[in-house]
């Protein structure tokens, strides 16, 4: 039998890879390992639908296609170890799998604190659906909710625990939430809407212990301050799961990094023929608005990455040289697209905030529904509204680099 | 024929299906989803990229 085509990583971006590779043709051997139990599961509503009510995998499960009724899944069985050059991957239960083609569709896994004495009980991140599914037990009315970290899913957090009943605390490095990405006009501005609605915010400020036991009683700060609390979310951002390519000749520096054809790269640069990454794991450029490389984590990226790679894997494989070199010359070049639900807030942006230099309101009015322009020159890099979404997404192709 | 349904207690009104499916998709000036309940079969492809990039997994089609 041939070898098959692997694919690491049983989320959204390894499933979207494992149809399109058949939707174009590739009918051989295909696997799909994934370290969770679950079948492939939509990640979105984690962080609001899932911790606010009674949801189960069902509810947030892919639809799988028939044409994948003969892909062989591996869930529950983490990828540990890989050799490139002899074309295995090593799985936690000791099976060893050769492979034609991998795919590398990790993900991320959440950043936590790493304190000694860390009590065993009350402490959360927010990532898998068995993340969310105990958290929400923990997310009782008047429980004191201490959250670290104020990023998007801090904030999101924030407020559907504020929505549950729970009083809630921010704890964030900067000075506003949500800076980095955003700015700091629209971050200003969503800071004092979700202290409207009872969320305190305690920033340029970092944590410096974990109080209690068996469970978590409050934590203590370097303002001084010490905060009692029930619960803690640490929402400090996300680390590639690229520990398994350890040893191979290949970039893994903040994620593995990839062509603009997302054929995963050698240290010296040169492209393995045969290994590809999709999805928030994969560090690549966007020459429409940062011809550097980075990981995009969007809700749009890991989909549009798959459908390439599994078009041009399919291609490649059949061996219809001249259709694989036309998929293959077409550079990806995605307009980034994010969301957020925080109250009564609903943001909606195109392309990549941070890239841009000066900040311009281009319709409404600040404090109610509004769209910011983000500039680097004449340049429109990104464009985030609140509210206004059908006007904002008409913005959708006027954002990117002209030169 | 294409018959196209949303489940609209899901839907979020997001709009990730309309850059796909144009011809089916849209937010109106309130910005809510509106959509055609039939499609033309051409719209197939475009129907499927939607159901796939769809955040809350709201929409689903028949033949």
């Amino acid at each position: 039998m041939s070898r098959p085509v692997v694919v690491v990583g049983a989320s959204m971006g390894g499933l979207r890879v494992a149809e399109t590779l058949r939707k174009s043709g590739y009918l051989g051997p295909l696997v799909v390992v994934g370290d969770e139990p679950h079948a492939p599961y939509n990640r979105p509503p984690l962080s609001k639908e899932v911790l606010a009510s009674d949801v189960s995998h069902d509810a947030v499960a892919f639809a799988l296609a028939e044409i994948l009724d003969d892909v062989e899944w591996k869930t529950g069985s983490a990828a540990v170890a890989a050799d490139l050059e002899a074309q295995t991957v090593t799985l936690a239960d000791g099976t060893t799998l050769d492979f034609e083609a991998l795919v590398i569709a990790t993900g991320l896994r959440p950043r936590r604190l790493d304190f000694d004495n860390k009590p065993a009980k009350g402490i959360h991140a927010i990532r898998t659906l068995d993340d969310a599914i105990a958290l929400r037990n923990e997310l009782v009315p008047g429980a004191k909710v201490v959250i670290y970290g104020a990023g998007f899913i801090g904030c999101e957090a924030a407020a559907t625990a504020t929505k549950l009943g729970a009083s809630v605390t921010v704890v964030g490095k900067g000075p506003v939430p949500m800076l980095r990405p955003l700015g700091l006009e629209l971050a200003t501005d969503i800071q004092r809407r979700q202290e409207a609605h009872g969320v305190r915010f305690v920033m340029n400020a970092q944590l410096t212990g974990v109080l209690g036991d068996e469970r978590v009683t409050g934590v203590t700060l370097d303002t001084g301050e010490s905060l009692p609390c029930d619960v803690l979310i640490e929402s400090l951002g996300s680390l590639p799961n690229t520990e398994f390519l350890a040893g191979n000749d290949i970039d893994i520096e903040s994620g593995v990094h990839v062509n603009a054809s997302l054929h995963a790269l050698r240290a010296n640069g040169e492209a393995w023929p045969n290994v590809f990454a999709v999805g928030d794991v994969a560090r690549f450029p966007i020459p429409k608005f940062d011809p550097s490389t980075r990981r995009v984590e969007h809700w749009n990226i890991p989909t549009e990455m798959a459908r390439k790679v599994g078009k041009q894997l399919a291609l490649q494989l059949s061996g219809d040289a001249d259709a694989h070199a036309a998929e293959h010359a077409k550079a990806f070049d995605p307009v980034p697209s994010f969301w957020s639900d925080q109250f009564e807030v609903s943001l909606l942006a195109y392309g990549l905030l941070d890239q841009g230099t000066e900040v311009r309101l281009l319709e409404g009015e600040p404090g109610g529904d509004c769209i910011y322009g983000y500039f680097d020159g004449d340049d429109m890099v990104g464009v985030c509204g609140i509210g206004m979404r059908s006007k904002v997404m008409a913005y959708r192709n006027k954002v990117g680099r002209t030169a | 024929m294409l018959k196209i349904h949303v489940d609209m207690d899901k839907c979020q009104h997001y709009g990730q299906c309309v850059f796909d499916a144009p011809e089916v998709f849209a937010l109106n000036d309130d910005d809510k989803l509106e959509y055609k309940a039939t499609a033309d079969d051409s719209e197939r492809e475009n129907v499927q990229r939607a159901v796939d990039i769809c955040p809350m997994q709201a929409i689903s089609f028949t033949e």
